[in-house]
């Protein structure tokens, strides 16, 4: 009999189920996660299994539901926080740049934040305004925070166990035009995948691809394209799963073999995580570059409504022609 | 007694036990603390005092950084830590030296941090305050989430936090105060209202007649007490902490008072306070009335007093020498960020570290 398929959102349900269970200390709340089990439905059951304690609903308050969780965590709780979308996210900023970022600093190690924010982010899904924005960067660019994007089910459930378990602040963004387009094998129970570590998902030696989040769907769809042309280019394509701290080790290990890099993400250009990439590989392999790293990339805009969305992200096409660029520099 | 009624905040009453003067004024309410009590209060005010007064010395040496004075707070500290217990949670803001010497804090160390090292923020291990937090009106999010967590573990703890009539303006003063109403946690908002946030006067800071007054729209509470009064302030937080623990949810005490130094050491009140509304506070000093009580009490006199001084100054000095003579290590910055330190970190503290071994620094 065939195993069972999951989705994004299962999977993040399954590895919340799972850390309930291991670790009483965990708990989920924010808005509308309790008795509804979230917009996107990604906490239900959790209150009935676990009781109205340890999954709840919370009044309407990003800096509140963050602000408390940072108490909480000092506390010795471990709170996984949703924000219901990451537009929504920047009121509780504050509490993150300033507190939870901090206060293992500020308190030389007595007091720490071991907190999971989880939001919906990412474009792609024909939604309001502040519903599709990539604002990875600006939690990366934060000392102290840990910033992770899953880019499938599998990944999902394994990066956000570890991110549970991390005794520092995670930022956990959920991709929400991926939710329920994956569907994969369900994932061992015991899948736990440690930040910081970059996934090669398939090896070549023409030309390293990086991306994360839904846009490695659009990469992989950008190989098939690639695939039917004659001469198809040998790509190691590189699922970067954590955005803070960045796995430089793996990035500059491909590039030394390869020689051509291209980075894909939805965020807009300027200040973005390529450019950080880049940099990096400046620092490092720049005498093993045999064209200029390329970045296809979302505009310095705001995110336009969905009459234009599909002009702002990253297509397959593009990337394909990229990274054909890249190769025939 | 029923506190909360008798001084509803809409009936226009202040709760007052202990008045300038020296006097108890409300004996029903007087809290009998021992001989001992009363004397370990006004010590504990007096070491406030005369630490704040060295530090604004130090500062204006060169051998201190910024910091706001207490100068005029400390009953309202004093008085309401010591009706905590020791297993529950103090939360400062930025202007608590008088409340964190009375929760335990070294005193050594609060010199320290105000000299620009962390270290002297870290709590001690088997106390449980947190560092100075400095955005207004934040960490009030903090003292809920600490009765949150509380709550769900089963622990009669009570969570305090200390903020000023500035915060009540912020968003977190009314998410905090709204959370701990909906999750009933056991937590005490002390607003200190010194009637200054910076330079701008409580008048201006909300069109309600009494901070105390705010916490009924949350559903709990409220009180305002003299904050120049350690007795008051004591039985204040002593009741509130009672209902906390009792499960009956949060209280906000609005501690009337007057911060009669600068905002901080780069503020000049000068520009925006009158020297006659200064003096006519100087006339409520909590220590002068403290120390009218214990003298109307026959429990303390001039030689107690200065023996007093004597002492506390010694203890200073020491607290003094002994911040200076610690220095913050280059790799402090680094080895606190995460529980681990990242590959990233690792080669910008390598960098630094042999960039100082290469020119000596």
């Amino acid at each position: 009999m065939p195993k069972e398929k999951i989705n994004l959102v299962e999977a993040i349900n399954l590895a919340l189920k799972e850390e309930m269970t291991q670790d009483k200390n965990v708990i989920v709340y924010g808005e509308d996660v309790g008795f509804e089990g979230g917009v996107f439905r990604v906490t239900e059951g959790l209150q009935k299994q676990f009781g109205e304690q340890r999954c709840f609903d919370s009044p309407l308050c990003e800096s509140g539901i963050v602000g408390t969780a940072i108490g909480a965590a000092i506390y010795g709780l471990k709170p996984v926080v949703e924000i219901q979308f990451a537009g929504f996210l920047y009121s509780a900023y504050d509490q993150l740049i300033s507190h939870a970022a901090r206060i293992r600093t500020r308190s030389r190690g007595r007091f720490t934040c071991p907190l999971v924010v989880r939001t919906p982010y990412g474009g792609g899904i024909k939604a309001l305004e502040h519903h599709s924005e990539s604002m990875e960067a600006i939690y990366a660019h934060t000392p102290g925070l840990k910033v992770v994007i899953p880019s499938g089910p599998q990944e999902a459930y394994g990066l956000l166990r570890a991110a549970i378990q991390d005794p520092d602040p995670v930022i956990f963004l959920e991709p929400t035009r991926i939710y329920r387009a994956i569907k994969e094998e369900a994932p061992a129970k015991d899948l736990i995948i440690p930040l910081g570590k970059a996934n090669i998902v398939q090896t070549g030696d023409q030309v390293t691809v990086i991306a994360w989040g839904a846009m490695l769907r659009e990469v992989k769809k950008a190989l098939a394209l690639l695939a039917q042309e004659k001469d198809a280019p040998a790509v190691e394509l590189i699922d970067l799963r954590t955005i803070s701290p960045l796995d430089t080790e793996t990035i500059v290990k491909s590039v030394e073999k390869t020689g051509h890099c291209v980075i894909v993400h939805e965020a807009p250009r300027s200040g973005g995580i390529a450019a950080e990439i880049i940099a990096r590989i400046n620092e490092k392999a720049l005498l093993s570059l045999e064209a200029p790293v390329k970045r296809i990339t979302g505009f310095d805009t705001v995110f336009p409504l969905y009459q234009n969305e599909s002009l702002y992200l990253p297509s397959p096409e593009q990337i394909a022609a990229g990274i054909k660029a890249v190769i025939n520099f | 007694m029923d506190l909360w009624q008798n001084y509803h905040p809409l009936q226009g009453k202040q709760l007052q036990i202990l008045n300038h003067e020296g006097k108890i004024v409300a004996p029903k309410l007087d809290p009998k603390l021992k001989k001992e009590d009363l004397i370990c209060l006004y010590q504990g005010m007096m070491l406030a005092r005369l630490a704040d007064e060295k530090a604004l010395k130090l500062q204006r040496q060169g051998r201190m950084g910024t910091f706001a004075p207490v100068k005029g707070q400390e009953a309202a500290q004093v008085g309401s830590c010591y009706a905590l217990t020791k297993e529950d949670w103090v939360l400062p803001s930025f202007r608590e030296l008088a409340a964190l010497i009375a929760r335990g804090l070294p005193l050594s160390a609060y010199y320290l941090n105000n000299m620009g090292n962390e270290a002297g923020n870290k709590t001690p291990e088997d106390n449980n305050y947190l560092p100075v937090s400095i955005p207004v009106g934040t960490h009030l999010l903090h003292a809920v989430g600490i009765g949150l967590a509380a709550k769900l573990k089963g622990d009669k703890i009570v969570s305090l936090v200390f903020f000023g009539d500035g915060a009540t303006s912020e968003g977190d003063f009314h998410e905090a105060m709204n959370l701990a109403g909906v999750w009933q946690t056991a937590t005490i908002f002390l607003c200190q209202n010194n009637q200054y946030a910076i330079s701008t006067p409580r008048s201006k800071q909300s069109r309600s007649e009494t901070i105390a007054q705010k916490a009924i729209a949350y559903g709990f509470p409220g009180i305002q007490v003299d904050g120049n009064d350690p007795l008051a302030m004591y039985v204040a937080v002593k009741e509130a902490a009672k209902r906390a623990r009792q499960g009956k949810g949060p209280t906000l005490i609005e501690a009337y008072t007057y911060r009669l130094g600068d905002h901080t050491t780069a503020d000049d009140a000068s520009i925006y306070r009158s020297a006659k509304e200064l003096k006519q506070w100087e006339k409520k000093d909590p220590l002068l009335r403290m120390r009218k009580y214990l003298e109307n009490k026959r429990i303390w006199d001039q030689k107690a007093e200065a023996k007093l001084i004597a002492s506390l100054t010694k203890q200073i000095e020491q607290a003094v020498q002994d911040a200076e003579s610690k220095r913050a290590r280059p790799e402090d910055i680094f080895d606190y960020l995460y529980a681990e330190l990242t590959p990233e970190l690792a080669e910008q503290k390598a960098e630094l570290l042999a960039w100082l071994k290469q020119n000596n620094a």
